[in-house]
């Protein structure tokens, strides 16, 4: 195995860390609206991820900053390529964040109305276009001999494209219930687990159609493993939380979300991001990465900090692990 | 018409526009993390409350403060990719090393410490709350390190070779990159002047206060830890800029040319204090000069001879061949002038503020003031100021809040725009560097769209700083100063509400 497809499994790695992750979180902040009934619970919804959103977010920058680092051509074209979507992402994780962190700061119901409405579309909006943007990874878009993406705005919002949007903000969505299951105490906790057993099954039919089509599309015996796992995954995580094994449920729904990154990348290998144009033209692992000494150090740097990382965030959870509820929100404070 | 809208240009204001407001929060989060860690460590080592009490007052502002800075960090990262692809095509084997170095060591650190330290007031033991904070500071500055040494790459290209066949620079030496003397000297100043930020921060703000005699214990410490900030920050700051020029007049003539409006070269050569120029004629029609002085900050030599703008460009159109070769002139030189200025003017605020608040064995008995009394401010001997002196010495200390931020963001538009026009200096330009397949429209949305959101955000950011300022430092709870003995939180509290969440 050589250096750069260490890489490219080590972004699959860091994006599958940031769906994992982000995925619940923008998952609570769509439930904000759908699942929460007053202010304490939106309050009670936001503060299970309170500690912990920023530090997930941070697994897209250095998903990010390791594409750049390891493979610029793709870092230049995906971002040049898919600039109004990615812009709109921005906007959305900008006004979330800013959202989350001031939404408190002043008691008129107003503003924190205003926020909480913030927060639930620009959670929806980001889940659903990482969607949209890795089916079009997947199958390939316009680009030139010179790695320029020559399409349009229009061709990016592809049949495929927004079955792929649908399922991870479903996917997310569930994810994020499962997790408030997870994570709370009383009436709410019913409630999530409620919506997610009703979400279940939508999501269930929107991910095996995506998966199977991209299995046909261009898949191989890996990617069907992948495949099957994801499925298994996904029935598993709604029987748990049927039976109110909510930690199993998570681990569950968290394991879907990792069998599709999975599934998704192991059909692109060895692209990174194929031309529909010509195939000669399309973006791999070896015509788009740095030089192997770039990559070695990159190397070095994934393997010391990578697991570091992880230790000091599972800690960050161990630390709020107790569930909480709408008693542990002061009166002032809502 | 049709080039003040090309893709270029606008995408440079996008840049620019970006990276400066980026860049108004994050001097002030660099040293507000480090000021409260230092803060709340003097509350664990002594348990006076007044420490406490400032940890969460400094503690909040920082907060509200770090919300932007990191959310606009995110926007930094992807528009090279969006707006300048052709430079990523180029650096990436470079630049893309520090940055991604940025994200999976300093960002994670800062992100994931903080939401602990938020949220782990009542669920950490206090030592253990307390080595948060400091993780907190130790990500931004090593956040800072690393984006510097990328963006000193850029001022001066080393530990890299061509490689022809890729068209692109590739890496050969990342130890070089990191270590260089730009990379050290860049480092040194911006790390020295964020804290000369956060230091007239919290001189200004206490001196809001104990105008009004609001929160005179919390106050008189912020204002002490604040001069002291300031005095020792602004003396640092003056010696890496000075470092850092003359690092600068080796590698980028031009730039410092340009910030002297030096047109030609001078044995000796004086530092210019005022000049109108004339860009087209290239001289400059008024100036007020002090001899000598400029060779002795290039070379530390009164009567050394520096090259002027013109020389630079010869000899930069012999070596990389035909072109104008000059940056921007006025920009580079009231850019330069700006962020002296408003610099030097903090430090002597803060030297003034000092030696006017000094206290205990230096001065007779009767003007001491006690712990909750609003310092007299003693010019020397036996005479204070006047009333109306020192309403306007408190007033002119609340104002010195921003003389920071002023220098610090001309000190990145002198930078950045005194490269011009080059991107990586020497090798690459900024014409080369943009996105070619992104449209004017796209470009232009994008801009407008940032445009307007950080306008409505600094609204919104500055209205609620005013408002916890204003309020000044809370009230401590038991249950502040009670902390929890176990990790996660003692048993028994389990149904109370959480402490200083959000």
């Amino acid at each position: 195995m050589e250096l750069h497809d260490v890489w490219f499994v080590l972004i699959a790695v860091l994006w599958t860390g940031y769906f994992f992750l982000e995925g619940f979180d923008f998952g609570v902040g769509v439930l904000t609206r759908l699942l929460a009934r007053n202010r304490p619970e939106r309050r009670v919804l936001i503060n299970t991820i309170g500690p912990v959103w920023d530090g997930n977010e941070v697994w897209l920058l250095s998903a990010g900053g390791a594409t750049f680092a390891a493979f610029p051509e793709w870092y230049a074209t995906l971002f040049s390529g898919f600039y109004l979507p990615l812009l709109l992402i921005l906007v959305c994780l900008i006004v979330r964040g800013v959202g989350f962190e001031y939404r408190a700061k002043r008691p008129e119901e107003k503003w924190q109305r205003n926020w909480e409405w913030a927060i639930f579309w620009c959670s929806l909006i980001p889940a659903f276009l990482w969607g949209v943007a890795f089916g079009n990874i997947v199958h390939g878009v316009k680009i030139d001999r010179n790695f320029e993406y020559v399409g349009g705005l229009g061709d990016l919002f592809n049949p495929y494209a927004l079955l792929g949007g649908a399922v991870t903000l479903t996917l997310f969505t569930l994810h994020g219930a499962v997790f408030t299951a997870l994570k709370t105490v009383g009436d709410i906790r019913t409630r999530a687990r409620t919506l997610a057993l009703r979400l279940g099954p939508v999501t269930v039919v929107l991910a095996l159609g995506f998966l199977v089509w991209t299995q046909l599309h261009s898949g191989d015996v890996a990617s069907l493993v992948a495949l099957v796992v994801a499925a298994v995954a996904l029935l598993g995580a709604l029987g748990a939380i049927w039976r109110v094994r909510e930690g199993w449920a998570f681990a569950l729904s968290g394991a879907t979300i990792a069998a599709v990154v999975a599934m998704l990348f192991l059909s692109l290998f060895p692209n990174v991001m194929p031309s529909t144009l010509d195939a000669d033209w399309s973006l791999t692992v070896t015509n788009a990465s740095s030089s192997p000494y770039t990559l070695k150090i990159m190397t070095w740097c994934a393997v010391i900090a990578a697991p570091l990382v992880m230790l000091y965030q599972a800690w960050t959870y161990w630390v709020f692990r107790k569930r909480i509820g709408t008693q542990h929100i002061a009166e002032a404070a809502h | 018409m049709e080039l003040a809208l090309a893709p270029e240009t606008l995408a440079r204001w996008q840049f620019g526009i970006t990276t400066v407001y980026h860049f108004l929060f994050v001097p002030l989060t660099i040293s507000l993390a480090a000021l409260t860690a230092g803060l709340q460590t003097a509350w664990v080592r002594t348990e006076k409350e007044v420490y406490l009490r400032a940890t969460k007052f400094w503690g909040k502002l920082f907060l509200i403060n770090i919300a932007m800075g990191v959310v606009t960090g995110i926007v930094q990262e992807f528009q090279f990719g969006m707006n300048w692809s052709e430079y990523s095509r180029f650096v990436g084997d470079i630049f893309g090393a520090p940055l991604a170095f940025e994200a999976l060591i300093a960002f994670f650190f800062e992100s994931t410490f903080i939401g602990l330290w938020i949220f782990g007031w009542d669920k950490l033991p206090k030592k253990i709350h307390l080595a948060c904070i400091w993780m907190v500071s130790i990500g931004t500055i090593l956040s800072a390190y690393f984006i510097l040494a990328a963006n000193s790459w850029m001022q001066h290209p080393v530990g890299f070779r061509i490689n022809k066949e890729r068209g692109r620079a590739e890496l050969t030496d990342f130890w070089a990159v990191l270590t260089q003397n730009t990379a050290l000297a860049q480092a040194f100043h911006t790390l020295s002047a964020a804290f000369l930020t956060g230091g007239a921060f919290m001189v200004g703000l206490a001196a809001y206060h104990l105008t009004r005699r609001r929160h005179i214990k919390v106050m008189r410490t912020s204002l002490r830890l604040g001069l002291i900030t300031v005095v020792i920050a602004g003396l640092l700051t003056a010696i890496s800029g000075d470092t850092l020029g003359k690092v600068m007049f080796k590698q980028q003539p031009m730039k410092m040319a340009a910030a002297e409006a030096l047109w030609d070269g001078q044995k000796p050569a004086p530092f210019s204090v005022f000049a109108y120029g004339d860009v087209d004629k290239g001289h400059n029609t008024v100036a007020i000069e002090v001899p000598g002085l400029l060779s002795f900050l290039a070379n530390d030599d009164f009567s050394s001879y520096v090259p002027g703008i013109n020389d630079v460009n010869k000899a930069e159109q012999q070596k990389f061949g035909p072109g104008d070769y000059r940056p921007n002139i006025p920009v580079a030189y009231w850019g330069f002038r700006w962020m002296i200025g408003f610099g030097m003017a903090s430090f002597t605020l803060g030297a003034l503020g000092l030696w006017l608040t000094r206290k205990k064995f230096l001065l007779p008995r009767h003007l001491r003031t006690g712990d909750d009394e609003v310092p007299l401010l003693v010019l020397f001997g036996k005479r204070t100021l006047g009333p109306k002196l020192t309403s306007w010495f408190w007033r002119v200390a609340t104002w010195t809040m921003a003389f920071p931020l002023i220098a610090n963001s001309w000190g990145w538009i002198f930078t950045e725009m005194g490269r011009q026009p080059w991107v990586v200096y020497g090798l690459f330009q900024t014409r080369q560097a943009v996105s070619p397949g992104v449209s004017q429209t796209e470009v232009a949305i994008s801009m407008a769209v940032f445009t307007a959101l950080y306008a409505i955000l600094a609204v919104i950011e500055v209205r609620l700083l005013v408002k916890y300022a204003k309020a000044g430092p809370p009230e401590l709870t038991e249950a502040d100063l009670n902390p929890p003995t176990k990790i996660g939180g003692d048993h028994q509290d389990a149904d109370r509400p959480m402490a200083f969440s959000y």
